[in-house]
């Protein structure tokens, strides 16, 4: 059966909940990315718990919408919602990064954690994978989504584009890319390091419909994604913007906080706040 | 027992080719992806067969892999083809990561092999695949020997699970094999015994290798000739059994010397059975623009070459 889709309150006490899921599990691991993680928690939310059909007790359903993970080093975020979600146990997200655990720093698909669709680490890579998912799915007429997230940063990689040509040529309107607009990115402000901007109008030049959102707003982003269903005959990309390390005061907005674990007392002081 | 047949010379890419089409027959989740070049390659014997099941993905060899292995996830078995120097090298880390690391069933078709394409040079000249695919974990990496073997190979990995690689040429090459040569992934074939020295070697070296002992007949040395057609995973057991019993080894290839077909034999042998070894490759250059048989004979890569390391690993012994 597919997981029930949860009120937008409840999806608010879920966001929180994965929050200081991953502050703990980073602080625990010593290491990882929370600055990422935190800025697209509301997105995985909206999208696992409101809006994609799936099942976690049957993570290989066949009538599943897909999810790719381009971004991968916020797998954090990813394995909270997938263990909240009920795909495995809330207790082994404490394993993160640790010898032979499932949850590896990056995903892999070959340690058979439920839930994973595709490994992923290595970054502008996934958005074909999505496109292809959608060419096969398309060629076999079911009617189901592919959503990609990819990160504002990722997009300075070649192959995204690529990809984007590939998507817009083939017509296809199921798959969904969403970009976690977070500005930031190891070296500081993404404009500084590889200004990406305009997005909206690259996006739209490459023929692809383009939705803007405020990525910690649920509403706005149920919106949007409601609103990719009814686009036709070409992919959209939601443009979700976000603010790095979102939840956590003195995370927010500090590139330093994008491959950094928090130390005990920092834990702490989270916990504090996204109680 | 000799498994040579008459001489004639086909392409290794019509193989290919008529590989793809009969698993296009078999297999209605076969697809094949093209990156512009699909007639050079021979996807467009596909193409024309099943063009609802060929997809053009542009001069992007790299989104071409992701492609592949997204569709390998909704249970189609891609084929991406595009020349091997871009099949393995362009794409070396989304073929690493996305496609090894998932295990996911794509495969990769490399054409324009060796230094026998001839003019359109060094940057055409696929010479270092061997090496940078067979170094990665779950990958299947496929040098058939001829045309027919070729077509052989390429059914085979389409219809074994998880990655492969198969490496084809350009040019017509002497055909070796027939129908009834044995075939089967993994495993290499003993194309000729012999009892003085062996040489192991992949590709139109095959025959090349076939010649030499034909020479080396002459002078009354008697000489293995084994076709290592899949280099990885490796037939450890017919490497090992050929230098016990033979007691020297030549090996040859139409490849860098370093990693190659050679390296992986000379792994094999320096844990197992340690015997004289001589290798018959390019030694550590770029290629050039040329015919493709006065390239072969001056990258070394002919009977004659062969013939030498024969007789300085005999002299080794």
């Amino acid at each position: 059966m597919p997981i029930p889709r949860l009120s937008q309150d409840e999806m608010k006490e879920m966001a929180k909940t994965i929050r200081r899921d991953i502050v703990k599990m980073t602080c625990e691991a010593g290491s990882g990315h929370p600055g990422g993680s935190l800025s697209a928690t509301d997105i995985l939310v909206a999208l696992y718990f409101n809006k994609m059909n799936h099942d976690p007790l049957k993570p290989e359903w066949d009538e599943r919408d897909r999810f790719v993970l381009s971004k991968g080093h916020i797998c954090p975020a990813l394995y909270a919602v997938l263990a909240r979600a009920g795909y495995f146990s809330v207790d082994e997200l404490l394993t993160l990064r640790k010898m032979f655990s499932r949850l590896q720093g990056h995903p892999a698909l070959n340690k058979d954690l439920p839930g994973i669709e595709v490994s992923s680490g290595s970054l502008g890579q996934g958005l074909s994978v999505a496109v292809g998912v959608a060419l096969g799915l398309k060629m076999d007429n079911k009617p189901q989504k592919v959503y990609c997230l990819c990160g504002d940063g990722e997009l300075q990689e070649g192959q995204i584009w690529e990809a984007v040509m590939t998507g817009a040529h083939y017509q296809l309107d199921r798959l969904i890319c969403i970009v976690d607009k977070n500005n930031l990115q190891i070296d500081g402000k993404v404009q500084d390091v590889m200004n990406i901007d305009p997005l909206k109008e690259k996006f739209e030049a490459f023929n692809w419909n383009v939705i803007e959102c405020d990525g910690h707003n649920l509403e706005e982003l149920m919106e949007a994604y409601d609103k990719a269903d009814k686009n036709k005959g070409k992919p959209t990309c939601i443009v979700a913007n976000t603010i790095k390390g979102k939840g956590v005061s003195f995370m927010e907005d500090e590139a330093g906080w994008h491959g950094k674990a928090p130390s005990k007392e920092q834990c702490a002081l989270a916990m504090q706040e996204l109680a | 027992m000799t498994w040579t047949v008459a001489e004639k010379c086909i392409p290794t890419r019509l193989g290919y080719g008529e590989g793809l089409v009969e698993l296009g027959r078999r297999n209605p989740n076969v697809v094949v992806l093209g990156a512009d070049i699909t007639s050079s390659t021979n996807a467009s014997m596909f193409k024309d067969e099943y063009p609802d099941r060929f997809f053009s993905i542009g001069i992007a060899e790299q989104d071409m892999v992701g492609t592949a292995a997204g569709l390998a996830l909704t249970g189609k078995v891609p084929f991406v083809c595009t020349y091997g120097v871009f099949a393995s090298g362009r794409c070396w880390d989304q073929i690493r990561t996305t496609v090894c690391y998932s295990e996911l069933n794509v495969k990769i078709g490399g054409a324009h092999g060796g230094i026998s394409v001839g003019p359109d040079g060094a940057t055409h000249q696929a010479l270092e695949e061997i090496s940078i695919m067979r170094c990665l974990p779950c990958m299947t990496v496929v040098v058939p020997c001829d045309s027919t073997e070729t077509r052989k190979a390429t059914i085979a990995i389409g219809e074994m699970p998880g990655p492969a690689y198969i490496r084809f040429g350009r040019e017509a090459v002497p055909v070796v094999t027939d129908e009834n040569t044995p075939f089967t992934l993994g495993k290499a074939e003993t194309f000729r015994e012999g009892t003085d020295l062996s040489i192991i070697a992949c590709g139109v070296m095959v025959y090349e290798a076939l010649e030499t002992a034909k020479n080396l007949e002459k002078e009354g040395i008697s000489t293995r000739v084994i076709n290592l057609h899949t280099i990885k995973p490796i037939d450890r057991e017919a490497i090992v059994k050929a230098a016990r019993e033979t007691g020297a080894v030549v090996t040859a290839e139409e490849h860098q010397i370093y990693g190659g077909l050679g390296g992986a034999v000379a792994e094999v042998l320096v844990t197992e059975c340690p015997v004289p070894v001589e290798m018959v490759a390019v030694k550590d250059r770029f290629g050039e623009s040329g015919q493709p048989l006065e390239l072969m004979v001056e990258f070394g890569l002919t009977h004659n070459e062969i013939y030498n390391a024969a007789k300085k690993v005999l002299a080794r012994k």
